[in-house]
């Protein structure tokens, strides 16, 4: 492995002013607490329209007071119109997967703790970095301003399958203005996310400090470096795919649009595109992004985990590698949400096999993280209990990737409720669970202040029953042939299914409602919470080396040496059974 | 002790690892309840590929089971066991390490994958790599927003050609047909149902007339998206008579979710009066 380069002396002067510490700061782990209050942001209102999606299925013609102020076109009296239920599945996905999944175990964490875990005063590029923030805010600014113009939302899916999403306000309410913005704030967040990837690898590569080899860091910071590498590459793509859709829609070009196409009973004025080549671009990114979110939780998950076992993972080096060739697979799979699009159904089989194999990989971090519990010394928390939950989620899921990988079985399972049931669970909840595990965990740290612990595992409880109870039915659901992204079901089959979507509905409201004691706890325990030591949890890695919470320049002006493995637990040490990385004492190997 | 008293916990919730493991079996085991009770399942299979899909589905579902509810079940163990042990508990590791775990995922995932990855490739080969029968029954389907719209060839056996500026629906012309100049055209049969006869092989033409829609009937084991600009057909037997729904599964604008039309499989004799009855109201 190699050694790392010396690091400057100082990345930037301290900040001075209001502004400059708190809005437009340089120093990451504002910019991570950015990232994360955004991030929160848009999953407050993300899960808003999933209440208001699942209550409309539900009882359709019932009045939501005040409704209707959000949107009079929409919801006419407080009542959902079908269109603008496609609305809400639109702005609910994008939000979602976004500026939620991608924002909060990347973005938000990964800024915050990967310079301090390779023992570095701030980011690569500061600047790149503040910029990154802001370009994604306004990102996500020009997004929910489809909310208030007259054209409102649009209503083609966060697939943006073209030609709906291509040939303009013919398609339908929505796909005006509201689609253009979309389409730009797409575009806007691309850019976001490549310089923070940038941003992310050259501080991995370049600024580690001395002794921190590649093979030294903890496994959450492989996580997000990993994270960076699938993410320049997958936003490299979509960026130039969302430009060939704006120009399609405003300069005339026809990427996606091929001739002969009466919408509204207007011939469209196109010719020579292929709605298949958006298809091949959008999977090219989407399938990557999946694992853009969920490989930091799976890194935050492991890190919590092996200080909650007080014992090191069978293999860290192991789960590495295995989370390197889920990314290098993720590029060879795109193809399986493609299988009864009209490809080349020969290609089909090329697509299904890979992703088959990515079960291997996946299996063996299960059976690491299942096999290194056995002879622990499980501390349970809230952030180990939604550690535990992240693996129980991500078993659950992946476990219903194996139907969808399968051609065949897709002609059955595709479009339903399963394949929304499959999602949810191992990119959705899993990676969220990522999310609420580093949050109890690394709170302290942040704020200085403890999160409450009683609250953390009430929440906990709520969570993790109430998921199941939510995602488990879409399953059922799908197996039966229930068809999503329907804002009613007036078929015949679909209709007897009411009952078990009355139960996803009621279990939804009740666990959305549950995150309220989140958001309170997080509020709360800002200015109440127990003061927060420097080492709480007696972990290893060099963010428990330094005040919580940090300086601005993180150590201090000091430069760590790192002398061990991150992960020296279970040894006897000074301080108790494990030893720091920094510390020069000789560990048991 | 020390470390929950120093997070604010007070007293140590000893039990809450042990509840985990509980409340983690009792979920496993409810998830999978009703899928061993069969009770949401697709319906009964009317094609003569769909079988092997089923098979496919319900080796997929045993395998994914077993897989499911051992890992839940192990996870619950494993937390029941060894959480919040004594202070100083002494440590393990599992026999075989990391080793053993590596090696077990590739044997037994490898040849599932192997299995089902290869050897399952049956069932779509049997839909996707075998070419209709010559005498199969062409039928041309249109999807447009929001409804199927099915066309027989008519006596000649030869569709008339589409001109996408003569649609108009107000006069029934959803093909944009022009049977003024055109021959072929003048005996195509238009109907909104899909009405074919039971045990003879159908080859159905797929046309898109503006966006993205698909075909998919549950019964049949069969879907597949229209696409703008795309020659796609697929083939299939239906082998019950009876009246089964056609639903688009593809985003295709506001009114998505209502648009369906019905299948319609019939005896042979039915069939062809059917087909005449339609052509004489042409």
């Amino acid at each position: 492995m190699q050694e790392a380069s010396a690091q400057p002396a100082h990345v930037h002067a301290p900040p001075e002013g209001f502004i400059r510490k708190h809005v437009f700061s340089l120093d990451h782990k504002v910019i991570g607490k950015q990232y994360y209050a955004l991030g929160l942001l848009a999953v407050c209102m993300g899960m808003g329209l999933s209440w208001l999606m699942r209550f409309h299925l539900v009882w359709p013609t019932t009045r939501i007071p005040g409704l209707e102020l959000l949107s009079k076109v929409g919801a006419p009296g407080g009542v959902i119109t079908p269109e603008y239920y496609l609305s809400l599945l639109t702005m609910h996905g994008t939000l979602m997967v976004f500026f939620v999944l991608t924002n909060a175990p990347f973005a938000a964490f990964g800024n915050y703790f990967l310079p301090i875990q390779i023992g570095a005063e701030d980011m690569a590029f500061p600047r790149f970095n503040m910029m990154s923030f802001w370009t994604t805010l306004v990102a996500f600014l020009v997004l929910v301003l489809a909310f208030v113009i007259p054209d409102g939302p649009p209503i083609s899916g966060w697939t943006s399958y073209a030609p709906l999403s291509a040939v303009g306000q013919d398609a339908g309410p929505g796909m005006g203005w509201g689609m253009n913005l979309w389409g730009i704030s797409i575009a806007i967040f691309c850019i976001g996310s490549l310089l923070g990837a940038l941003n992310f690898i050259a501080t991995t590569l370049d600024l580690r400090a001395k002794g921190m080899t590649l093979m030294r860091m903890p496994i959450c910071t492989w996580a997000w470096f990993i994270t960076s590498c699938i993410a320049l590459l997958a936003f490299a793509v979509l960026l130039p795919a969302c430009i060939l859709l704006i120009l399609d829609r405003t300069a005339g070009t026809s990427f996606f649009i091929p001739s002969g196409l009466v919408v509204s009973d207007r011939l469209q004025p196109h010719s020579g595109g292929s709605p298949l080549l958006w298809q091949h671009l959008f999977w090219f990114f989407g399938h990557p992004e999946v694992y853009i979110a969920i490989l930091p939780s799976m890194g935050i998950v492991s890190h919590i985990l092996i200080n909650s076992m007080r014992k090191p993972l069978l293999s860290s080096k192991v789960i590495i590698y295995c989370m390197m060739s889920i990314g290098f697979l993720s590029w060879m799979v795109w193809g399986h949400h493609m299988f009864v699009s009209g490809m080349n159904p020969f290609s089909s089989l090329l697509f299904s096999f890979p992703t088959l194999t990515i079960t291997i990989p996946a299996t063996i971090m299960t059976l690491i993280w299942l096999g290194s519990l056995y002879g622990a010394n499980l501390r349970i928390n809230a952030a180990s209990l939604f550690a535990l939950g992240f693996i129980s989620m991500f078993v659950s899921g992946g476990v219903s990737g194996f139907f969808l990988a399968q051609p065949s079985i897709d002609i059955v399972l595709h479009a339903t409720y399963f394949v929304v049931g499959h999602f949810h669970m191992v990119m959705g909840v899993a990676s969220i669970f990522g999310v609420f595990a580093g949050t109890y965990f690394w709170y302290g740290k942040m704020t200085g202040r403890m999160m409450n612990e009683k609250l953390g595992q009430l929440h906990f409880w709520l969570t993790f029953i109430g998921t199941y109870c939510i995602f488990m039915p879409f399953h059922y659901l799908g197996l039966v042939g229930n068809i999503r992204r329907y804002s009613s079901f007036v078929n015949d089959f679909m209709g007897p299914l009411m009952p078990l979507h009355k139960f996803i509905t009621i279990a939804a409201l009740s666990t959305g409602a549950a995150q309220f004691i989140f958001l309170f706890n997080l509020i709360y325990s800002h200015f109440k919470g127990k003061p927060a030591s420097e080492n709480p949890w007696e972990g290893t890695t060099l963010e428990w080396s330094i005040p919580s919470p940090p300086p601005w320049n993180n150590f201090g002006g000091k430069h760590p040496v790192i002398y061990h493995d991150p992960y020296q637990y279970g040894v006897k040490g000074s301080k108790g059974d494990y030893i720091m990385q920094d510390s020069p004492e000789p560990s048991a190997s | 002790m020390e470390i929950a008293a120093r997070v604010g916990l007070g007293e140590r919730l000893d039990a809450m690892g042990k509840l985990f493991a509980i409340v983690l079996v009792i979920i496993a085991l409810a998830s999978a309840y009703p899928i061993a009770k069969h009770m949401y399942v697709p319906p009964e299979d009317i094609s003569t590929h769909g079988h092997a899909i089923d098979d496919q589905l319900s080796d997929t579902m045993a395998e994914a089971g077993f897989a499911f509810l051992g890992a839940q079940i192990i996870l619950a163990f494993f937390v029941w066991k060894f959480s919040e042990r004594k202070e100083g508990a002494k440590l393990k590791n599992f026999p075989g390490g990391a080793k053993l775990m590596v090696s077990v995922a590739f044997i037994i995932v490898g040849a599932e994958v192997f299995a089902l990855g290869v050897l399952g490739q049956k069932a779509w080969a049997n839909v996707y790599f075998t070419p209709p029968r010559p005498d199969a029954l062409q039928i041309q389907a249109q999807a447009g927003q929001f409804a199927f719209y099915f066309r027989y060839p008519g006596a000649d056996g030869k569709f008339g050609a589409i001109h996408p500026d003569k649609i108009d629906e107000g006069n029934q012309n959803f093909f944009g047909l022009d049977p003024a100049n055109d021959i072929e055209a003048r005996d195509d049969i238009v109907s909104g149902e899909l009405t074919i006869p039971v045990n003879r092989e159908v080859h159905l033409l797929m046309h898109a007339k503006d966006v993205g829609h698909s075909f998919y009937v549950r019964e049949l084991r069969i879907q597949q998206d229209f696409v703008p600009g795309l020659d796609l057909s697929v083939h299939f037997t239906a082998t019950k008579i009876g009246r089964y729904e056609i639903v688009c599964t593809q985003l295709c604008g506001l009114g998505h979710y209502n648009m369906k039309a019905y299948l319609s499989v019939m005896a042979q004799d039915d069939f062809e009066k059917w087909l005449k009855q339609k052509a004489s109201e042409q």
